[in-house]
C-alpha cells in the first residue's frame, strides 16, 4: 500500500483486498469463537473496531514521543485498558450479549490484528489516516465475522439473528439443524473455503510456495 | 537557574530524545498513569448498573428454577402458597437476629461477619465464607414448607461458580440447580449451565441413610442415585461441582439450617 493512497482507498482496501482475516489470518482465534450466531458476531465486530479505532488514535498523537525500546508495552497497555472500558460497557449496557461473549471481549487485547495495526501503520501515520485505516481493518474483520455468523447461525439453528427462517424439526418444521455449525471447527472449514474463495477470484492474493518437493519431476531439470 | 515553569518543563520533557533514560520512564509513567485513571474510572462509574444486571438477572433465573420444578408453580399459583426470603446465621442454623434482606449486602462487608476456612473444611476453595445467607422458602397453601432455595458458590476451573441448590423439604431430596454465574471454558465447563445436564439434579438424593453426604457429579455415567453425568472434558469443573455441593450441605455451610429443618423449626 502506497503512503500515497486517498482516504477512500486506505479505508476501502482491507474489506476485501487487503482483509485482515481472510490474507494476513490474524485474529481467527475469536473469529473461531463468538461466530455461532450473528447477534455476537456483530457486537464483537463493533468492540473490535471499536479498539482499533481508539488505539490507533491514541497511539497515533503520541508516536513521535514513543521510546522505541518500550513501544510494544506502551501499545500493549493502551489497548488493554481501551479494551477493559469497553468491556465494562458491554456489561453495563448489553449484559446478555456479554455475558455471551465472555473472556472473549478481554481477548481483544492479545487480537493479533489490533497490535498488528497499530505496530505497523499507527506508529508512522498521522491519527486521521491511522483512524481511518484502522476503521478499514475494523469494518473488514467485522465482514468476515459477519459472513461466518450468518452461514453458521443460518444451518446450524436455522435463524438469521433470532428470526426462524427455517423451521425446525424440533418446531414442528422440516429442517433438521446442523450440529456442526455450532461447534468450533466448522468455523475453521468456513474460513478456510472463504480464503479458497477469494484467492481464486483475486490470484494475486494466492502465496508463492515456501518449499517445492525435491522428488517433483516438474522440478527435477 | 533551575526553571520552575510546568509549561517550558512539559515542552523540555517532549523534546528529549525518545531513546534517553528520563523520557522513556517519563512516557512509561504517564501512559501508566493515564490508563490506569481510565480504567478505574470507567470501572467505578458503571458499577452501580452492573450489579442491578445481575440482580434483574439472578431473579430471573431463581423464578426458571422454581419454574421448572414439576408441580411448583401450582404450589405458587395456589391461594397461600409464597415465597419468603430469609437472611440465615449459618453457625446457629437459624433466621439471623438484626440482619434483614435489606441490610445483608452492608452486613457481608464488615469482615467480622466472615468465618475462615481451614484447608481440611475448604471444600470448595472459597478461603472464607460469610456468617450469613440470603436462603428462600417455598410454603403451600397450608404453610407447609415444600421447597428451599440455598444459594451456594465455589471456586471452579477459571472463577467462582454462583449456583442456587434447591431442595425438597426433607432436605434429602434435590429438586433443582440453577447456575447464576460462572466464567468456566466456553462449550466445556460452560455446559454446567446446559438444561440437559441441569436437569439430572431433579430427584437426585444427597445423603444415604447414615447421614453421609453422597452426592457428586460421576466420571462419566451416572451409577447411583446420588450422582448425576460427568462433563467430558470438563473433570476440574465436574470436581469442583461435587465439592461446593458437599460444602454446602455439610456441617460448615448449611448443615445446622437443615437439620433445623428436619426439626421442624421451619
Amino acid at each position: 500500500m502506497s503512503a500515497r493512497t486517498g482516504l477512500w482507498g486506505i479505508l476501502t482496501e482491507p474489506l476485501i483486498r487487503q482483509n485482515p482475516v481472510t490474507l494476513q489470518i490474524l485474529g481467527i482465534c475469536s473469529a473461531l469463537a463468538v461466530t455461532t450466531s450473528v447477534a455476537t458476531a456483530l457486537t464483537m465486530s463493533g468492540a473490535l473496531t471499536a479498539v482499533v479505532v481508539l488505539s490507533a488514535g491514541v497511539i497515533s498523537l503520541i508516536r513521535r514521543h514513543i521510546p522505541d525500546s518500550i513501544r510494544l508495552i506502551v501499545q500493549i497497555v493502551i489497548v488493554a485498558s481501551l479494551v477493559i472500558v469497553i468491556d465494562q460497557l458491554l456489561q453495563a449496557y448489553l449484559f446478555e450479549i456479554s455475558q455471551r461473549l465472555s473472556v472473549f471481549v478481554s481477548l481483544i487485547t492479545t487480537n493479533c490484528l489490533v497490535l498488528g495495526r497499530t505496530e505497523s501503520y499507527s506508529r508512522h501515520n498521522p491519527p486521521l489516516r491511522a483512524m481511518v485505516d484502522a476503521l478499514g481493518n475494523g469494518l473488514g474483520y467485522s465482514l468476515v465475522l459477519t459472513v461466518i455468523g450468518a452461514i453458521r447461525e443460518l444451518f446450524g439453528a436455522g435463524s438469521l439473528l433470532g428470526w426462524q427462517v427455517f423451521a425446525t424439526v424440533d418446531q414442528g418444521g422440516w429442517y433438521t439443524p446442523l450440529n456442526l455449525m455450532l461447534l468450533a471447527p466448522s468455523a475453521f472449514f468456513l474460513l478456510g473455503g472463504l480464503v479458497w474463495a477469494i484467492r481464486s477470484i483475486l490470484p494475486d492474493q494466492a502465496e508463492a510456495l515456501d518449499y517445492l518437493r525435491p522428488d517433483d519431476p516438474e522440478n527435477a531439470a | 537557574m533551575v526553571d520552575l515553569n510546568p509549561l517550558t518543563a512539559w515542552r523540555r520533557f517532549l523534546a528529549l530524545p525518545n531513546e534517553s533514560r528520563p523520557k522513556t520512564l517519563g512516557m512509561a509513567f504517564i501512559v501508566s498513569a493515564v490508563c490506569a485513571l481510565m480504567v478505574s474510572g470507567a470501572t467505578v462509574m458503571l458499577r452501580p448498573i452492573q450489579a442491578a444486571n445481575r440482580a434483574v438477572e439472578q431473579q430471573a433465573r431463581l423464578e426458571a428454577l422454581i419454574s421448572g420444578i414439576p408441580g411448583m408453580t401450582e404450589v405458587l399459583s395456589q391461594a397461600g402458597g409464597t415465597v419468603s426470603t430469609v437472611v440465615i446465621d449459618l453457625n446457629r442454623g437459624a433466621a439471623a437476629t438484626g440482619v434483614q434482606p435489606e441490610t445483608l449486602s452492608a452486613a457481608l462487608e464488615d469482615s467480622g461477619n466472615w468465618t475462615g476456612l481451614t484447608p481440611a473444611q475448604d471444600l470448595a476453595g472459597l478461603g472464607q465464607r460469610p456468617n450469613y445467607a440470603q436462603v428462600y422458602f417455598l410454603r403451600d397453601a397450608g404453610g407447609d414448607l415444600s421447597l428451599v432455595l440455598l444459594p451456594i458458590s465455589g471456586a471452579g476451573y477459571n472463577g467462582l461458580i454462583d449456583a442456587i441448590l434447591a431442595l425438597r423439604a426433607d432436605t434429602n431430596t434435590i429438586a433443582g440447580l440453577a447456575i447464576t454465574n460462572q466464567s468456566e471454558t466456553p462449550g466445556l465447563g460452560a455446559r454446567i449451565e446446559e438444561a440437559a445436564w441441569l436437569d439430572q439434579f431433579r430427584s437426585k438424593t444427597v445423603a444415604d441413610a447414615s447421614g453421609t453426604i453422597r452426592f457428586a457429579v460421576a466420571r462419566g455415567q451416572a451409577g447411583s442415585e446420588y450422582e448425576v453425568d460427568g462433563i467430558t472434558g470438563a473433570t476440574r469443573t465436574s470436581n469442583a461441582i461435587t465439592r461446593m455441593m458437599r460444602f454446602w450441605l455439610g456441617p460448615d455451610g448449611y448443615g445446622p439450617l437443615l437439620q433445623a429443618i428436619r426439626r421442624g423449626e421451619f
